[in-house]
């Protein structure tokens, strides 16, 4: 059970920075006046971000990801999430195993 | 936006349990997906070097999964600091918008709360959060019981790895990977709100694959965002629900 310096100091520096970026949006948002075209942008930003984590996976990755999103997002319409999560990763791995 | 205070949680008036429940149902399962990459993460460290000790610390102070992976592959000794530094702040850029985004339902908190709270503010926390907001009041209460089991999991199962060392397998040889877009998903089909989504998603997945495409790195998610928002922007705000 050692820490070494040096990785303390990595460890650390990682921290800082991540947490840096967890609160300036918040920092900086507040300092603002909300209205108009800002509150569009910011009403826009939560499925925004989220669409753009996951296109590349979604989109462009292969027949596998693309089928199993679309089984994920009609499951999620009428039934719970853990059936929809769960059935999304069943069929990525049937579809895997089909496509190669 | 009702931004709800925090001191409204009252312990006296018990709705911290029912907050607590609700935050509990849906964080529960993000939490299991996440153990097989808290697994893997501390098996990498393992790999690259790293005592259990410091692969538990790095897990509980930086508590980023896709930077904490990247900085173990790209990790060497003597230990480049500044480039790990800086290749986290890259990975974890698309915070400050999910910071800005969560703003307005988080203005009420103490400040004193706010900002170690923000310390958890982890993807899937997050658009947990956001998820919340979108039908009632974010409270404290209920970002707490989403961020305290997703926080004690990360750090237990990243330790539980670096000790199980080579009997780690890929989480992807089990659809694992998937698991996480799966959640996405699903967190997003409950912020459909018709037709005025449409376009920001539109605009954020289109700008999201051609920058993924011609960028390497995760600048995909920064560029899509900031296309939604600022379509979002353009067309003002249609499906305010407060």
């Amino acid at each position: 059970m050692t820490i070494d310096p040096m990785v303390l100091a990595a460890i650390a520096a990682m921290a800082g920075a991540t947490y840096f970026t967890r609160i300036a949006g918040f920092w900086l948002v507040r300092r603002v006046r909300l209205g108009g075209p800002l509150s569009g942008a910011l009403a826009a930003m939560p499925g925004s971000i989220l669409v753009a984590l996951i296109a590349p996976t979604v989109l462009s990755t292969g027949p596998a990801e693309t089928g199993a999103a679309l089984v994920t997002i009609a499951l999620a319409w009428r039934l719970p999430p853990l059936v929809a999560i769960a059935g999304g990763v069943a069929t990525v791995v049937a579809l895997r195993a089909l496509t190669g | 936006m009702p931004a709800d205070d925090g001191r409204a949680d009252a312990v006296r008036d018990g709705a911290w349990r029912g907050e607590t429940a609700a935050a509990l149902r849906v964080v529960v399962p993000a939490a299991v997906s996440m153990v097989p990459f808290a697994l893997l993460i501390g098996f990498l460290a393992r790999q690259n070097g790293l005592s259990t000790a410091e692969a538990l610390l790095m897990s509980a102070m930086v508590f980023a999964g896709s930077a904490q992976f990247v900085a173990l592959d790209l990790w060497s000794w003597p230990v480049p600091v500044a480039s790990l530094a800086l290749t986290a702040f890259i990975i974890n850029a698309r915070h400050i918008l999910m910071g800005a985004a969560l703003m307005p339902h988080i203005a009420g908190w103490p400040k004193r709360l706010a900002y170690p709270a923000l310390f958890f503010l982890a993807d899937e926390i997050w658009a947990l959060s956001m998820a919340r907001a979108g039908g009632k009041p974010l409270r404290l209460s209920y970002y707490a019981a989403l961020a305290a089991p997703f926080y004690l999991t990360w750090i237990s199962m990243t330790t539980l790895g670096h000790l199980m060392g080579a009997a780690i397998r890929d989480p992807a040889r089990y659809g694992f990977d998937f698991a996480f877009t799966a959640i996405f998903l699903v967190i997003l089909s409950g912020l459909w709100r018709g037709r005025s989504t449409l376009r920001p998603w539109i605009a954020s997945a289109a700008t999201a694959v051609a920058v993924w495409y011609l960028v390497a790195g995760p600048w995909y998610i920064l560029a899509g965002g900031i296309a939604g928002a600022f379509v979002g922007g353009l067309q003002g705000v249609h499906a305010d629900d407060d």
